[in-house]
């Protein structure tokens, strides 16, 4: 490797002012870049329905605007405008509710919330244990690794009409389809990372005649944890994508899931219910990540922390 | 070796010396908004067939320079001359061949698909390729290797394939920056012979970048000694060693009482630098 | 470095076969064991009572015979959908890269808008799918399993293109090569490997993405809506083994892609060694 200094003028790596902000930054990194994500779905959904929609008619604005193309699926019925969205949350959930609809779907979400969590935390500790195991005894990881590989090519989420009906209707099948997407990602990538470290330093660990579970303890696991972090965020997508797809089968009145049924149900009458329900959806999805990358960057203090 | 074409590297005529620096420097920006000065006022002529190292300290340039003179960077100040013509003209006419201190060849391709790749972009035609690839493994002694994949070969095979590589369009100039150095000692000192017996046989002049004074004094036919921060030219001394040169020159008298002039004026206490400071202590009060 | 398989003398033959089985066997028979004891356990408590949740294997494999006719033809457009969302997910996605790659400026839009989706439980648009394209219609399914394979294919293909040793564009730049040549010669091959592995990724995800979006409707001759119909009529077994053949289509996708990337970059699997 060459010492000779090229003094690059871009440098390859970004280097933090203050061992404090880094983290703090990062997080912030990602949330802004979560914003630029709304921001430029709204743009492109606007223009969309610019070049191709129904015409725009705002007399109160002078708006009297006639798109030149026109596609079925940007007619304000399919793709309704993104501020008619957000005023629906304003609106009652039924035509004679006291209820508005932001208030329903925030109920709705936090009910989603608790069970997508539930079901990630469980699947992570599972995943975590298994990959401990498979790692400590070889024979375990020959014997069942090639089903854990397999299954990640089995679309699972079909299963979900399936699995309510075997664990019954309620919280604990739906959790159970979370953990059941959440452990696959995390096992893989901590058998990885358990296994990430240099050998030399496992070496240097024997050489303190250290126990197993010391070198589990003290090398392990720590190397493993970025490993774990990149699954995790893809694991609390999966969760939540569970968590709704499990609602409705699973007869859970009350989370997004159900919701999306119903609102797709009842479409003709205000599709901006379910576009807000998806909305919502979408936030918490966002919101969930943002957690697991909090968590993230204060487990990760202090090491090369990634980008996004 | 085959009759070069025109247009595939001006191997065969090279007009004017090699290469001809004239005042070059560079100086960087760095993120922090400051700025690094690698190389001031660095003048330096090459005479054609000529073996010339370059070494110093971290930080000296030396790379840098290297990258100048094959128009992979553009200096801050000063001309470069390569073949008679400005540095640019001589990139655009593959004047020149490059081994980096990694081999980069592409994993996906063969090691005479690897060999081949510059003949492909230079757009020569199927048949010289072929005669080429051939002679230019021959060259480097890997030709039962050519359909072997580089994850296949050690680093010095691979390493042997990027010299192969720089060399099978005929350029008349090579560089070279720090080709040997992760590899061990003594495969080093047996691609050191090597490369002198390439030299000798296809009469390229090449500019060699290198953190070894033994390196250096074994191969060169002048050493350029230079100085880091900012990175100048400090000394260029005359290697006087016959050729051709073997594991006999690493162990006779003059081999070493050249490396100690090198290494003395890397330390500052070589002969311009002596000179240097004397000026200095007469001149000013 | 390949180890070198010299010819076995007489004396040799008999512990080397031995040794030969022994590796075999160390390497196959723990799942093996693990899935006929499976098999085993799972058809004797299942065995007997008629109408169970979780049906005895060969129960499945009867329905899969008596309800064949069904069965094939929902299989049959079920992979049809995912296939077709695939294609259609791998071109965009591709092109998308490829533009990206081509325009730094893009891929400042792009990086946020693939964080942000990768974020997002896009499976929730299904029913929007259903009704922009038709819920009869298979390409609204297409169109589910297409925006699924969109993003790992786009964020992998520009990786891939991207980030290319620097030396290697030097080495081009010494060859005074145009912007295509570096594409071609280095970028492209560059970007192989990664492009499999997405694909690979994906070919799941078309199948999630076809399913799912038939469970939010479809006509009545596709995996998820079997499935659904004969959940609530009773009948798990046929829907037992509308489920088995999803899962064969998608590890026959799985393993098809495997099989294209071992002849499109051979020079990978070997350079990976014996990974799995």
């Amino acid at each position: 490797m060459t010492d000779e200094q090229q003094a690059p003028p871009e440098s390859a790596v970004a280097t933090s002012r203050g061992r404090s902000s880094a983290p703090a930054r990062a997080l912030l990194r990602t949330a802004a870049v979560m914003g630029l994500f709304l921001l430029g779905v709204a743009v492109i959904w606007e223009g969309f329905k610019a070049l191709f929609g129904d015409p725009w008619r705002y007399p109160q604005l002078g708006i009297d605007f006639r798109p030149p193309f026109h596609l079925l699926q940007a007619a304000d019925l399919q793709l309704p405008h993104v501020w008619d969205i957000v005023g629906a949350l304003a609106n009652p959930v039924q035509r004679s509710a006291a209820q508005s609809l932001g208030q329903f779907l925030v109920g709705a979400a936090i009910f989603t919330w608790w069970e997508a969590l539930i079901g990630f935390v469980i699947g992570a500790l599972v995943g975590v244990v298994l990959a401990t195991l498979f790692v400590h005894s070889r024979l375990a990881e020959r014997a069942f690794v090639p089903y854990v590989i397999a299954s990640q090519t089995i679309p699972i989420v079909a299963l979900a009409p399936l699995i309510v009906v075997g664990l019954g209707r309620g919280i604990v099948s739906i959790v159970f389809i979370a953990v059941y997407l959440t452990f696959f990602p995390v096992t893989i990538a901590e058998v990885r990372g358990l296994r990430s470290p240099d050998p030399r330093s496992l070496e240097l660990m024997r050489s303190y005649a250290a126990s197993r579970w010391s070198i589990f303890w003290k090398v392990r696991l720590p190397a493993s944890v970025p490993y774990l972090f990149s699954a995790l965020k893809i694991a609390a997508t999966a969760s939540v994508v569970g968590t709704i797809i499990g609602e409705d089968p699973g007869g859970a009145s009350e989370g997004l899931g159900r919701a999306i049924v119903n609102f797709n149900q009842q479409y003709i009458t205000g599709p901006e219910k379910l576009w807000a329900t998806i909305l919502v959806a979408s936030l918490l999805g966002m919101a969930f990540y943002l957690v697991v990358r909090m968590i993230e960057v204060i487990a990760l203090r202090g090491r090369r922390v990634a980008q996004a | 070796m085959s009759v070069l074409r025109s247009g595939m590297g001006a191997g065969a005529v090279p007009s004017g010396a090699p290469v001809s620096l004239s005042g070059v420097g560079k100086t960087f920006q760095t993120s922090g908004g400051g700025r690094t000065v690698a190389l001031e006022n660095i003048d330096l002529d090459v005479q054609p067939t000529e073996f010339i190292s370059l070494i110093g300290p971290s930080g000296c340039g030396k790379s840098t320079l290297l990258r100048i003179v094959g128009d992979l960077i553009e200096p801050s100040t000063g001309t470069v001359q390569v073949n008679g013509k400005p540095a640019r003209r001589a990139r655009l006419d593959r004047d020149y061949g490059m081994v980096f201190q990694a081999p980069v060849l592409f994993e996906w391709r063969s090691v005479e698909a690897n060999v081949r790749l510059p003949l492909e972009v230079m757009g020569v035609d199927k048949g010289t390729r072929e005669q080429r690839v051939h002679d230019m493994l021959e060259l480097v002694e890997l030709g039962a290797f050519k359909k072997h994949y580089p994850h296949q070969l050690s680093g010095g095979m691979q390493q042997r394939v990027a010299i192969a590589r720089a060399l099978c369009f005929q350029p008349a100039l090579l560089l070279m920056d720090e080709p040997f150095g992760a590899l061990d000692e003594m495969t080093r000192e047996r691609l050191n012979i090597e490369v002198l017996r390439i030299w000798q046989q296809t009469g390229t002049t090449i500019l060699f970048v290198t953190h070894s004074i033994p390196e250096a004094v074994f191969l060169s036919t002048r050493v350029v000694v230079m100085s880091a921060r900012p990175g100048r030219i400090s000394e260029v001394i005359s290697i006087d060693l016959p050729q051709p040169r073997n594991d006999q020159t690493r162990e006779s008298e003059r081999y070493f009482e050249l490396v100690t002039q090198v290494r003395e004026s890397l330390r500052g206490r070589g002969a311009a630098a002596s000179a240097a400071r004397a000026r200095a202590e007469g001149g000013i009060g | 470095m390949t180890a070198s398989a010299g010819t076995l003398s007489p004396s040799d033959r008999g512990p080397s076969v031995v040794r030969g089985l022994l590796t075999v066997a160390w390497r196959y028979l723990p799942p093996t064991v693990v899935l006929v004891a499976v098999l085993i356990a799972w058809e004797l408590s299942a065995a007997g009572t008629g109408r169970r949740v979780i049906p005895a294997p060969s129960a499945i494999l009867a329905a899969l015979g008596t309800e064949r006719d069904l069965l094939l033809a929902s299989a049959q457009a079920t992979i049809y959908e995912a296939i077709g969302g695939l294609a259609i997910g791998t071109v965009a996605g591709t092109a998308v890269a490829f533009a990206t790659s081509r325009w730094a400026g893009t891929r400042a839009i792009l990086l946020p808008l693939a964080v942000g989706a990768s974020a997002v439980p896009l499976i929730a648009i299904a029913p929007i799918l259903n009704n922009w394209f038709g819920v009869l219609d298979p390409f609204s399914k297409m169109m589910m399993a297409a925006l699924l394979v969109f993003f790992p294919i786009t964020v992998n293909v520009t990786r891939g293109l991207v980030q290319v040793q620097p030396a290697a564009l030097e080495l081009m730049r010494s060859y005074a090569s145009s912007e295509v040549e570096v594409l071609l010669k280095v970028r492209v091959p560059n970007m192989l490997p990664f492009f499999f592995t997405a694909l690979k990724v994906s070919t799941t995800l078309a199948f999630i993405g076809a399913i799912v979006g038939e469970f939010y409707g479809g006509t009545s001759d596709v995996l998820g809506r079997v499935v659904l119909t004969e959940i609530s009529g009773g009948s798990f077994d046929v829907a037992w083994a509308a489920i088995l053949l999803g899962a064969v289509g998608a590890i026959a996708s799985y393993v098809a892609v495997t099989l294209a990337e071992r002849a499109v970059i051979p020079w990978y699997a070997a350079l990976r060694g014996d990974e799995r």
